[in-house]
């Protein structure tokens, strides 16, 4: 297996997609001649050719609209958003437009609309450049949202979102872009939504995370090892909707202790969710109530000293863990 | 009222036949009927949630969607269920839909706000004001890249021009060339605020900030419309691009059922009645002797006939299953 960084991988998604359907195309700021704000579409212009690979103004709610729009005539669109943060000024096309015309119509209509965008701290750009509103797209019914640790999951999951009739975010940290991983090369590599992985087994403690935060929860997993012969079991769910909180009981039910990784903030955020739904299916098999590692309760300090304080750390998971043994 | 055609590259218009201007007569009073036991449902109870009566604006649809074919998409506003009747959404689906009911164009799931029909090219019935606009875009490029001969027309009202995502739609559509016709429905008010409290210029006039040609029709007439509209889409569709047509029409109810209407006096109302589309349809033919007493009396019978029996046909469909909650909320590959 050819080894990728996660960029390449994802590129390689968007590559094969496009030869299979020739109804794929892909739009975005930046995305042809630039070759996107993270390089993932590089080359795509000049295999493809600028009605496929099309350079947007910077107009958020018009080309993720417009992507609502072309779904609806037949077409496959992919919609780069050049970062999370700019989906907010877009927020009424993804959930007014995009998550409810299916039901809305009772069935008649449906929205294959891929939305990619780079979300997550920890780059110093401040606190309208950093954030994590993956839970926030999770919270609605009629999207599906995608969140790769891996170089292969990327891919797989990337292609596999191309394959789904509704609207999905798929949503790439900026931190692990150059992380590398044997990427599987057949064109039929797809990860189905909904399966979360367990990356690494243990019998002591569960660590969830998913995108940047499982590699936190990995680190933290040769940590306690390491240190304190302690055997964390890590799970990367891939999908926060769907949701597979089954695999998830079945390691509380070993482990009997649960630790939730993010970037997002606590407070309303994802890892409550999930916590709750751990209490609600596994109540009698915890021997400690579930903790939350989260971003602190702040907007996004520019100060790299402050902004890491500010986010969670593989240290704050050791701690986490052993304040509940 | 501009005179000039802004897109004569595709030639005047025909003027309408008069069986077409019949069936226009014919179809503002039935939607006036309509809406009007629309109305009266609400007011009964049968009806609930958010109701926008089209009454006054009946020339707008008529005139406008008549001028399609039938490949084109309409995508329009809330006030949609006189664009849906125009472009043939069967009224007994739209009846029961306001009901809530089974058999509506929805099953009961979208409501007033929210009428579609897939099969007649009726994406819609969007709620969320200019929310509907960048989606327009989308069906324009979706048409344009598969090399599909059809015009999507985006119906908005006047209150949609203070939002961005007009601005976005109108410059995407411009710049990428697209089969889009842009029909701004002005009413003169945004809820109770009139325009000229809300927007700093003309609209129609916006759209040349775009390079979309525009024209301002009289919307209170059904011919000025229809062929203000039926030279517009065929700019559309001979592929030069996007077109913006602003009709000025006046609607006689309040905004929704729960308007005191402080706004404005009843005077202004009685006013722009005098301008009246089915009044001044219907003088014309009778002017003209292509319309009897005796037909016209005929017509209002049918109409009578039928909006009767869409609201009986509302009142017979039953409630949606309890057990149909959660379906539809994704699309999923049926199971093996």
């Amino acid at each position: 297996m050819p080894e990728l960084r996660m960029r390449d991988a994802l590129r390689e998604a968007l590559r094969e997609e496009m030869i299979r359907d020739p109804k794929v195309f892909l739009m975005g700021e930046d995305i042809a001649a630039y070759g996107g704000s993270y390089a993932v579409t590089k080359g795509l212009l000049d295999e493809f050719g600028p009605d496929r690979v099309k350079d947007t103004p910077i107009s958020e709610s018009g080309i993720i609209g417009a992507g609502v729009g072309a779904a609806l005539m037949g077409m496959r669109p992919m919609v780069e958003i050049m970062t999370i943060n700019f989906s907010l000024v877009a927020f009424d096309q993804i959930i007014n437009s995009a998550s409810k015309l299916h039901y809305m119509t009772n069935g008649a209509l449906n929205v294959p609309l891929v939305l990619r965008m780079a979300g997550g701290g920890g780059s110093q750009l401040g606190a309208t450049h950093s954030h994590s509103l993956e839970g926030m797209y999770a919270h609605f019914p009629g999207l599906k949202v995608v969140c790769p640790a891996f170089p292969a999951d990327a891919k797989g999951l990337l292609k596999r979102a191309f394959r789904d009739d509704n609207p999905v975010i798929f949503i790439e940290h900026t931190a692990i872009y150059g992380l590398r991983g044997e990427v599987p090369d057949d064109p039929d590599f797809l990860i189905e939504f909904g399966k979360a992985n367990i990356v690494r087994e243990g019998t002591d403690v569960t660590l969830i995370g998913y995108s940047g935060s499982v590699h936190q929860c990995v680190r933290a997993a040769q940590m306690l090892e390491e240190q304190e012969e302690i055997s964390a079991e890590v799970i990367d769910l891939r999908t926060l909707r769907p949701l597979d909180i089954d695999t998830v009981i079945r390691s509380v039910k070993k482990t009997s202790r649960a630790v939730i990784v993010e970037d997002d903030w606590k407070f309303g955020g994802f890892a409550g969710e999930l916590s709750a739904q751990i209490m609600e299916n596994a109540f009698d098999w915890l021997d400690a109530p579930v903790a939350r590692v989260c971003g602190k309760d702040v907007p996004a300090p520019y100060n790299r000293d402050l902004e890491f304080a500010a986010l969670p750390s593989e240290e704050d998971v050791v701690d986490a863990v052993l304040a509940m043994l | 009222m501009t005179a000039e055609s802004p897109w004569q590259e595709s030639g005047p218009a025909e003027a309408p036949t008069t069986e077409q201007l019949k069936h226009f007569l014919y179809q503002m009073a039935f939607i006036r009927r309509f809406e009007e036991r629309c109305g009266e449902m609400y007011t009964k109870g049968k009806i609930r949630g958010f109701l926008h009566l089209y009454i006054g604006q009946e020339a707008c649809a008529v005139g406008a969607i008549n001028t399609l074919a039938p490949q084109d998409k309409v995508i329009t506003h809330y006030r949609d269920h006189g664009h849906a009747i125009a472009r043939g959404v069967d009224p007994n689906r739209i009846m029961a839909e306001l009901y809530g009911r089974v058999d509506g164009t929805s099953g009961g799931r979208g409501g007033s706000m929210h009428i579609f029909d897939v099969e007649k090219g009726f994406l819609g019935g969007h709620a969320i004001v200019a929310g509907h606009m960048p989606p327009a875009v989308g069906l324009g490029l979706g048409a344009k890249m598969q090399g599909l001969d059809t015009v999507t027309m985006c119906i908005f009202g006047d209150g949609g021009v203070g939002e961005g995502e007009f601005h976005e739609a109108l410059n995407l559509a411009s710049l990428w060339k697209l089969p889009v016709l842009w029909f701004c429905e002005n009413n003169g008010y945004g809820m109770g605020v009139p325009l000229k409290d809300s927007i700093a210029n003309d609209i129609y006039k916006l759209a040349a900030a775009y390079k979309i040609p525009s024209i301002q029709v009289d919307g209170m007439d059904v011919v000025a419309v229809y062929q203000a509209t039926k030279a517009a889409v065929d700019y559309c569709r001979a592929g030069n691009g996007p077109a913006f047509i602003e009709v000025l029409t006046y609607r006689y109810r309040g905004h929704s059922m729960s308007d005191a209407e402080l706004y404005r006096h009843k005077d202004e109302i009685a006013e722009n009645r005098k301008r009246d589309c089915i009044d001044r349809l219907k003088s014309t033919l009778m002017e003209r002797g292509d319309l009897t007493e005796a037909e016209w009396t005929e017509m209002t019978e049918r109409v009578e006939q039928e909006t009767a029996a869409n609201v009986a046909f509302a009142d017979a469909s039953p409630n949606p299953a309890l057990s149909t909650l959660f379906d539809h909320i994704t699309k999923e590959p049926a199971r093996a």
